[in-house]
């Protein structure tokens, strides 16, 4: 049996927000998981009074809590549109790695997460023989998208994934020191798991960029994960040791701004970070908050510091009609939605034109979309129509997660859309060199 | 308690799926939005279909078992908090709009369809369901229907009770009972929507509801009015309705909420003013605007400093965007929010706001002020911590004197958000023990095992009283 007034100890430094909530349930109305499910327990006033229950010790089912608390996208809306402001996501994080610590983490993300994430070598090499390995078990199905699904009869048979590309990232660009350029500027460029492995020429795309508006780049050797994963499962052992190997990486150069193309990895660091980052000496303490305090997405980087203005270019085009997702981590975590679309708009080839609900969660979720991919699925579907009633042909984002899970859902769809990141579109718009 | 065997009658009848019996779930399911103390139900229940719903409704009464119907679970006044060996039936996934009928102007729905929801799609059509509670995003039809919900519109479109033109519900023993009609006329046996319509979920469980719709008026137009002087602001509501002229809204703000909410929003609202009214009107542009210019003068002649009108629509919504604001500006300035919705004939709506100003200071609390003063119903607002047992003393005497005043100035309880549990006890104060008797005759010959959300508005009735 669990020590339950211990554990209410525990959740008790939550208190001073969980009383926050007035129990007023306008959450109901933006959170995509509750439209779906219409289950108290799946929307955040269900969460935080089943908190409060803990502290109060009304009833004692940890377990039975961590489970629905894990049944989350993490998307922010809830918070976003709190009347009382509760910090919904910070409380859930904290009440995740509350939990986690206190029952134990589940072994098979205990194997992941402490076995390999941790190690960024090892963690590299396993994807590269998966990324030769890959096409005995899977088979494309999607010419367009770049799709595939599994060759068997397995529980995955219905998603389309994408393929492990066939040369990451970090074998492309082992590391980069490109001196200030001319626009005065040097950024540190984050790379991120999904980028490195998937979506390389996201990578590619952001460096041609950057090179554009002269600004200098340094990219240290094999950079780690920053953490999201481990943390959104309650490891804080785990993203402690990443948060404190990648500070180590980029101690050693001076820069401007540290820049990602990944909306989570650009949120997991400005935020989470400083939020949750345990167990660093006060040197570290401050490199990390100084680090956080300078991290930008990178359109919003190109757009508000190196000059990106849209309309630049010159020329006639026949212009391709292109729709815009807001990822959860750039507009809800950190208020980011011009700059992308400003990138996206720079392009003469392409015509914004806005999708419905173009801010609401495209149902990824980072590992809920593995642990639930029904419901994940069903969110995924009202972004898919959304996007298809926009009548584009490409649709644009700045988040290679979202990325994974749209081009699942149009693949499904059978429809013929283009899934890009916000920084091709634009660097597609420059001359190459 | 719950057997076995009674267990598998309800899966039986609404599917496994649709039963829960985990604790943690329950636990979902014991509270509302009232500052009250949550109430664990024994299970928790959510039809799919008519059918499963008056089978239930049966079941329970045939075991004995107090059912509480529930929404989206937005009641002020602890009106869907359960009873502790009880039932909770949940209405969300009865959510259909069943017909929007454009000739005779009606729409049928079940009770789970959220309000906003309903008003968007009659919009979309050219029709209009006026009635706006705070939570409409939100809440259900069926809920603002059993609490008989306002809005802001209140004063010229009055509340959900003007737009119920039938409705069809389960009795304890789950027959269907049909009341009103189709037809704008309709005097075809009791008006038992009358009796539903407040009911509070204590004398039937809503199976379909037809609601009236009216055609989307053309115009709208809406203004701040700025006052040095509560008084004067007050004065000028009275004057407005004097003069004949039904704005759609007609909203006052005082110089705390006016802080909190400039704090919060940054709309641009002149923080040294004593009060604000946020008025709109609306109908045949040509009537829009000798309305408003009407409104303009009014507003002049009895003491406004000044007023802004609203160019455009952008401009419109910054106005309701901080009348919306006020809640939320509010709410964050302490932990808990205790939100009063007595109410008073408009001409009192002076002597109610220097009441409340006065029971603040006497009991040393902090109190906002906003609301619907046009239609008399005030939203005083107590900030406090439900954590500090002193102080919480403070805000029940605070509560109590201000239904005190409110009945004193021939006002009424609850102008919204009902009596449920956290009112009855001041029900006889008001209507007088023959009414609270008289109706739980009502309630006994209806409900004679008391298993329909007891406890609630009447308090707990036996057929013996």
């Amino acid at each position: 049996m669990y020590d339950m007034k211990k554990l209410a100890a525990l959740i008790g430094d939550l208190d001073e927000q969980l009383i926050v909530c007035m129990r007023c349930g306008m959450c109901q109305a933006v959170c995509p998981l509750f439209a779906e499910t219409g289950r108290e327990s799946d929307v955040a006033r269900g969460k935080l009074a089943l908190l409060d229950g803990l502290i109060r010790e009304i009833f004692k089912d940890p377990e039975g809590v961590n489970e629905r608390l894990m049944r989350c996208l993490l998307c922010g809306a809830c918070a976003a549109n709190c009347p009382s402001g509760v910090k919904v996501l910070e409380v859930f994080i904290k009440a995740r790695a509350i939990l986690t610590g206190y029952m134990g983490l589940n072994p098979l993300k205990k194997a992941i997460f402490r076995g390999m994430l941790v190690h960024p070598e090892f963690f590299d090499t396993l994807f590269e023989w998966g990324s030769k390995l890959q096409g005995i078990f899977t088979r494309p199905v999607d010419d367009l998208l770049g799709a595939s699904c599994v060759r068997f009869m397995s529980p995955l048979s219905e998603r389309r994934f994408k393929n492990l590309a066939p040369v990451p990232f970090h074998r492309l660009v082992r590391s980069l020191d490109t001196p200030w350029g001319a626009s005065g500027l040097k950024v540190a460029f984050f790379v991120g798991c999904v980028i490195d492995k998937v979506f390389p020429n996201i990578a590619e795309a952001s460096l041609k960029a950057l090179k554009h508006h002269g600004v200098g780049v340094f990219m240290p050797e094999q950079m780690g994960c920053c953490g999201i994963p481990a943390l959104s499962s309650g490891d804080t052992e785990t993203f402690d040791k990443l948060v404190r190997y990648n500070l180590k990486k980029l101690s050693s150069e001076r820069f401007d701004c540290l820049v990602t193309a990944c909306a989570t990895c650009t949120s997991t660091i400005k935020k989470m970070w400083p939020l949750m980052a345990g167990g660093l000496t006060g040197g570290e303490r401050e490199q990390m908050e100084a680090l956080a305090e300078k991290t930008m997405d990178v359109t919003e980087f190109l757009v508000d510091k190196a000059g990106l203005k849209e309309g630049d270019a010159e020329g006639e085009f026949e212009r391709t009609p292109v729709t815009y997702h807001d990822p959860c981590h750039l507009r809800k975590s950190l208020g980011v939605a011009v700059q992308p679309r400003i990138a996206v708009k720079a392009n003469p080839r392409y015509r914004l034109k806005e999708m419905a609900e173009p801010d609401r969660c495209c149902g990824c979720g980072g590992s809920f979309n593995l642990q639930h991919y029904e419901i994940s699925a069903a969110i995924g579907r009202r972004k898919r129509d959304n996007i298809v009633q926009s009548g584009c042909s490409v649709v644009a984002t700045g988040c290679p997660a979202c990325m994974l899970q749209i081009t699942d859902m149009l693949s499904q769809g059978g429809d013929r859309v283009l899934v890009k990141h916000a920084i091709e579109i634009y660097a597609d718009a420059l001359k190459e060199g | 308690m719950i057997g076995q065997a009674l267990l598998k009658e309800f899966q039986n009848i609404l599917g496994k799926e649709n039963v829960f019996r985990e604790e943690t779930d329950r636990l979902t399911y014991s509270y509302d939005a009232a500052v009250l103390d949550p109430v664990l139900p024994a299970i928790v229940l959510r039809p799919v279909a008519s059918e499963a719903l008056g089978a239930a409704v049966r079941l329970c009464n045939e075991n004995s078992l107090p059912l509480t119907v529930r929404g989206a679970g937005t009641n002020l006044s602890g009106g869907v908090i359960p009873k502790s060996n009880g039932v909770v039936i949940l209405t969300n996934s009865l959510d259909q709009i069943l017909e929007i009928n454009e000739e005779d102007l009606y729409a049928v729905v079940q009770p789970g369809v959220v309000t906003a929801r309903l008003a968007a799609a009659v919009e979309a059509k050219g029709l209009f369901y006026p009635p706006d509670p705070g939570s409409q995003a939100v809440s259900t039809l069926g809920g603002n229907v059993a609490e008989n919900a306002g809005g802001l519109r209140g004063l010229r479109y009055g509340v959900t009770r003007d737009y119920v033109m039938g409705l069809n519900f389960f009795d304890v023993n789950g027959e269907l009972v049909k009341t009103g009609a189709r037809t704008v006329k309709c005097v075809t046996g009791y008006n038992l929507a009358g009796l539903m319509v407040g009911s509070e979920g204590t004398l039937g469980v809503f199976n379909e509801i037809i609601l009236k719709l009216i055609p989307l008026p053309a115009a709208r137009k809406a203004m701040i009015a700025v006052f040095n002087d509560m008084g004067k602001a007050s004065e000028t509501v009275a004057g407005i309705i004097a003069n004949r002229i039904m704005p759609v809204t007609l909203e006052i703000m005082d110089n705390f909420t006016i802080r909190a909410v400039e704090g919060f929003s940054h709309v641009g609202l002149p923080l040294d003013a004593a009060a604000l009214l946020l008025i709109e009107v609306d109908g045949h542009p040509a009537q829009v605007e000798e309305d408003a210019v009407k409104v303009e003068s009014l507003c002049r002649q009895l003491g406004a400093a000044s007023i802004r009108i609203a160019r455009d629509a952008a401009e419109r919504d910054r106005v309701w965007e901080a009348r919306r604001a006020a809640l939320s500006a509010l709410a964050r300035l302490r932990p808990t929010l205790v939100l009063e919705d007595a109410t008073v004939p408009r001409s009192k709506i002076p002597a109610m706001i220097g009441a409340i100003d006065r029971i603040g200071k006497e009991y040393g609390l902090t109190i906002g002020t906003f609301g619907h003063a046009g239609d008399g119903n005030l939203h005083p607002t107590i900030l406090t911590d439900r954590r500090d047992k002193e102080e919480w003393k403070r805000v029940e005497k605070a509560i109590d004197a201000i239904f005190d005043w409110a009945l004193r100035l021939g006002g009424t309880l609850s102008g919204e958000h009902g009596i449920g549990i956290a009112k009855s006890r001041f029900m006889e104060k008001e209507v007088g023990m023959a009414s609270i008797v008289y109706s739980r005759r009502i309630k006994c010959a209806l409900d004679p095992k008391n298993i329909l959300n007891p406890g609630k508005i009447i308090g707990e009735a036996t057929c013996t009283t």
